[in-house]
């Protein structure tokens, strides 16, 4: 396997030896005294972070990562507590200390909080106080650990600003938290991390709520300051996708464990723990598209820490466990070459082998094709035209009309039976909406939400009212993205799936039991379960209930709103594999809305690109992803992060992430304030682009679409073959 | 946001007019006027009944002869064109003067109390919160349970008699004996505050409690939130920033009260009035009540609801001082 080795020569080459790790953190434990017990967090970890240096740490979530990440600062708060193991931070004015064994809150802990270590956290918005201007909170940080006056403080936190990419950095300076896109403040966040040149940064799953656009820009900054002023990083995320692109060192966390370590290298082209490998497996990646191939999940979930299996943590949901000696010892650490280690009894017992046998190929070959599917025969399923929805913005202490948001402009799109339909776009962009208008959840300012009835003609579902309009619910349905909050506490699953039935007359008493026992065994939920509240659910079971709610109807139309993107990537392959084994099951149209990318790819036959209200660009998921049209799906692409480290993008030409203001829109083509090709010869910023057919079935809205040739996916993650 | 302070002032006027018919329509609703109550205790004491004559000459002077609406539409413009409220049919004085006598002690005694759970719920609050499950937590909740759940006009009692008791002051009224008709000075001035104190704790028991248990709530959730912990990532000391962050946005529940605690006093609590003694609005407007003693009744009642909407305003102004996110936001 050959590959460019161009930027990366750097970071495979090993730190001088000499040279002590800045933070070494020695079989830590850190646990939480809860009523039902003690719950092991962090069971047992070490790691080192080395000088300059990106380690990422990756894992599902509930396995640990955020704990020890704030155990290295005292950050835990009560019942939770370090019980056992050290923290090494080799940086300290006053030589290596141990962070475990400082005061809590005392003065040489908080001295390291902030000055000598950074941090910055997942939700920028709630991580910045609403009641202070961000200028205030980035001054406080600089004052406290820095002798500077508030007037110096100012500037130094203006400059900040404005290295961190903020735009008018001095008017943003005395904004609030509030006023600011969540991207902005994931600067601001970052800003006040490095306000006084921290040797480790440590970011825990910074990019997690921000947009792919957002992410790429966010993740470009934080490898630019780090080659800038040659701090070391700690990054804990989930995404593989991430790891790939900013990782140097990886170590993988299981339960509280961790499992694997090496270099980012070694950890995707010679993954060692089968944990390692069933996460780099069930990635949707975006490679040749006229295959889709089931996804290959890791079955079940994380456990909770308290009902931890014995032995390996992981051999519960392992295909190559040993039994008898994995469900008995926990395995010790195999050295690999150069540092790479992995804790698994396949290569440190007897009886492992030294090897995991890969999973079957049996898998892969269950690929469909669906170069077919594309030209989905038979009329429309629905068509949208002309599609309108905008609201007045008024409100705030003055009540006043602030003016009028266009959510969705003019949308015509049409979905054929059988096919999945892609909507994509930044957080925004009016992709909720539009699903909402045409399932009614929102009533339209104008335009037509055409549904072909079963014996083939049209309703207009946005003139329907009442009665009329009851009966195509259970034709139309939502799946919802948040299985927390979309299912209601206090209905056993019984009553949440069969309330669609009860409520439409469709069935009652045994029948209806039955027919809800029959959904659960199809979204693989056993219908014993029945009787149960959503809560005792894990958010993955959830959205299975929430997509048995959605079909127990037996609709045509299913409008999927970011049916994964509250799933951990594991779970986000067994729901997506479900979807798609349904579909062909059932027959159900999709219109499947998300802001990554990936699984956008991995799921559509056509996919529309959304933004600022308008479809920019629509066409068949591989055409669209090989060669767009329009420079913001091109940008889009661009931003997705590839888990393959080799193919590290140079986005050079990136579009800047803060969108217009939705109540001002700009005159022209909407996209012509972050577009790299925009210019006044073709009329971009006055004449607004109409949707133009630029190949068969291929349409986009560019002014300049036939004289430009975008690049679409070109870097592709290769396989491990099986060797 | 002179604007809108304008726009909050001009919405006073339909509101207000408003509540007045409304008062109007529900002092009236009760069968019969003032003058048939009064026949009624006329006679109850065995004084006989009015003569007819007298009985016309007095519903003449009252006006209880006309239709309502003129009655209500003498009320509303004495009191809009000359600022009369016309006089009380039980004291035979005009309800300006009563309520001038009256109005000054009640909302001084209003805004005490206010002061008073603010100073006493805030750092119990705060301690609550911060020290979840302690004891001291459970002593103050326990304590909070208690003066939410006793009448005040109990714990009226209650103080009265410990304080004879065990003091030997007597606490009623807001002054002793000996001043009551002295001219101000200093030592009368510590008299009053000697017996002042009593109603303060009374009347803020309760809302003490209400408060020590909203703030501790708000601040529980505010502790958790991401932002404490971002604050301590970047080394804040752990009491300023509780301070700082937390406590600040968990102070809006102590701003919002405003509203209803100024004129919550003037009508509520007679009872407690009448125990200790009080010169408060409370009794006058229990009097007027019983006795369909309707402009007396219809004043309090309007000015009790002018308070409201002032109030009201008062603490919407006061919150988008504190809290940026309303003046702001949208």
């Amino acid at each position: 396997m050959q590959h460019p080795l161009t930027a990366t020569d750097e970071r495979t080459a090993e730190p001088p030896a000499a040279a002590a790790p800045l933070l070494e953190i020695d079989s830590l434990h850190t646990r939480f005294d809860t009523a039902d017990g003690e719950v092991r967090a962090v069971d047992g970890v070490s790691l080192t972070v080395r000088a300059g240096r990106t380690l990422c740490v990756v894992g599902e979530s509930g396995c640990g990562k955020s704990i020890m990440a704030r155990s290295v600062l005292q950050l835990v708060e009560p019942p939770g507590k370090i019980v056992s193991g050290s923290i090494r931070w080799n940086h300290g004015e006053s030589g290596p200390v141990d962070t475990t064994a400082l005061e809590p809150d005392g003065e040489q802990i908080r001295r390291i909080r902030g000055n000598e270590i950074g941090m910055v956290f997942q939700e920028p918005m709630a991580s910045l106080s609403p009641m202070y201007t961000i200028g205030a909170q980035l001054t406080e940080a600089i004052l406290l650990h820095r002798d500077v006056t508030p007037d110096e403080a100012r500037q130094i936190g203006i400059d900040l600003l404005t290295q961190v990419g903020i735009p008018q950095p001095e008017g943003r300076f005395d904004a609030y938290p509030f006023q600011l896109s969540g991207g902005m403040c994931q600067r601001v966040m970052i800003a006040i991390a490095l306000s006084c040149d921290p040797a480790l940064l440590i970011a825990d799953e910074p990019t997690t709520a921000l947009d792919v656009t957002t992410q790429a820009r966010i993740l470009d900054l934080l490898k630019d300051l780090q080659r800038h002023n040659g701090m070391a990083m700690m990054f804990i995320t989930h995404d593989l996708g991430v790891v790939a692109e900013i990782a140097d060192d990886v170590t993988v966390m299981y339960l509280g464990q961790a499992v694997e370590h090496g270099t980012v290298e070694q950890i995707f082209t010679t993954p060692k723990h089968p944990y390692t490998q069933a996460l780099l497996g069930s990635l949707p990646t975006l490679e040749d598209t006229t295959h889709r191939r089931p996804l290959t999940a890791i079955r079940g979930m994380v456990p909770h820490p308290q009902n931890r299996p014995t032995g390996c943590p992981f051999w519960t949901r392992c295909d190559a466990a040993i039994g008898g000696v994995c469900d008995v010892e926990e395995p010790p650490e195999s050295p690999f070459d150069n540092g790479h280690r992995a804790a698994c009894h396949r290569y440190s017992h007897p009886d492992g082998g030294g090897s995991v046998p890969l999973p079957a190929p049996a898998v892969r070959g269950h690929a469909t094709d669906r170069s077919g599917r594309g030209q989905a025969e038979g009329a429309p399923v629905l068509e949208v035209r002309n599609l309108t929805k905008q609201y007045t913005v008024s409100g705030g202490m003055f009540r006043r009309n602030k003016g009028t948001v266009h959510a969705v402009s003019d949308v015509s799109l049409t979905i054929r039976p059988g096919e999945t339909l892609g909507l994509v776009g930044e957080s925004g962009c009016g992709k909720t909406t539009l699903g909402r208008s045409i399932a009614r959840l929102v009533d339209a300012s104008s335009g037509e939400v055409l549904f072909r009835d079963r014996d083939g003609t049209q309703v207009d579902l946005a003139a329907l009212r009442g009665a009329a309009l009851r009966r195509y619910r259970t034709r139309v349905r939502v799946i919802f993205q948040d299985p927390f909050s979309s299912l209601n506490p206090r209905m056993t699953v019984e009553q949440i799936v069969g309330e669609p039935l009860r409520a439409n007359g469709m069935a009652r008493g045994s029948t209806l039991t039955d027919q809800v026992a029959e959904m659960l065994r199809k979204v693989g939920i056993q219908p014993e379960y029945m009787s149960r509240y959503p809560h005792a659910f894990s958010g993955g079971q959830r959205q299975r209930l929430n997509i048995a709610r959605a079909l127990i109807t037996e609709p045509e139309l299913v409008i999927a709103d970011e049916p994964v993107s509250a799933l951990d990537v594991s779970v986000r392959a067994q729901i997506l594999n479900l979807l798609s084994d349904l579909q062909d099951e059932l027959g159900l149209t999709y219109l499947f809305i998300s802001h990554d990318l990936s699984v956008v790819e991995h799921v559509s036959d056509r996919v529309a690109v959304m933004y600022m209200g308008r479809i920019i660009e629509e066409g068949p998921a591989d055409a669209l992803f090989g060669a767009p049209q329009h420079p913001y799906t091109q940008a889009l692409l661009d931003a997705v992060p590839i888990p393959d480290p080799f193919a590290r993008p140079e986005r050079s030409s990136t579009v800047p992430d803060e969108l217009p203001d939705p109540m001002n829109p700009p005159a022209g083509c909407s996209f012509h304030t972050r577009c790299t090709f925009a210019d006044s010869d073709h009329g971009c910023s006055t004449t607004l682009p109409a949707l133009t057919r630029v190949d068969e079935d291929h349409d986009a809205a560019c002014h300049r679409s036939s004289d430009l040739t975008l690049q679409g996916i070109t870097r592709t993650r290769e396989i491990p073959e099986a060797s | 946001m002179l604007r809108y302070i304008t726009r909050r002032l001009l919405i006073l006027i339909p509101t207000l007019a408003a509540i007045s018919v409304v008062t109007f329509i529900v002092i009236q609703l009760p069968p019969g006027d003032y003058l048939t109550t009064r026949i009624a205790q006329l006679s109850a004491q065995g004084d006989g009944s009015l003569s007819a004559q007298e009985l016309e000459r007095l519903t003449q002077r009252y006006g209880l002869d006309q239709p309502v609406y003129v009655q209500y539409w003498t009320w509303i413009s004495n009191i809009l064109f000359h600022g009369d409220f016309g006089d009380s049919f039980v004291y035979g004085r005009p309800v300006g003067a009563l309520l001038a006598e009256r109005l000054p002690l009640t909302i001084l005694l209003s805004v005490l109390t206010l002061l008073f759970i603010w100073a006493v719920s805030f750092p119990i609050g705060v301690y609550s919160a911060m020290r979840q499950y302690s004891v001291g937590d459970y002593t103050f909740t326990f304590f909070g349970y208690l003066g939410l759940a006793v009448p005040n006009f109990l714990i009226a009692l209650v103080l009265m008699w410990v304080s004879l008791q065990y003091f030997g002051t007597s606490v009623g009224g807001l002054f002793s004996p000996e001043y009551r008709d002295a001219p101000w000075s200093m030592p009368k001035f510590g008299d009053l505050l000697a017996h002042l104190w009593i109603p303060v704790v009374i009347w803020g028991t309760a809302g003490t409690a209400a408060n020590i248990r909203v703030l501790r709530a708000n601040l529980l959730d505010e502790l958790r939130k991401p932002y404490v912990t971002a604050a301590r990532a970047r080394g804040m000391k752990r009491g300023l920033l509780t301070i700082k962050y937390p406590v600040r946005v968990a102070m809006n529940p102590f701003f919002s009260t405003i509203g209803w605690i100024l004129p919550g006093l003037i009508a509520a609590d007679a009872i407690t009035s009448q125990v200790l003694n009080l010169n408060t609005t409370g009794p006058l407007l229990l009097d007027a009540l019983l006795a369909q003693d309707m402009y007396l009744a219809g004043s309090v009642l309007l000015i009790s609801a002018l308070l409201v909407v002032i109030g009201t305003l008062i603490s919407d102004l006061a919150l988008a001082w504190l809290d940026p996110r309303v003046r702001l936001r949208y």
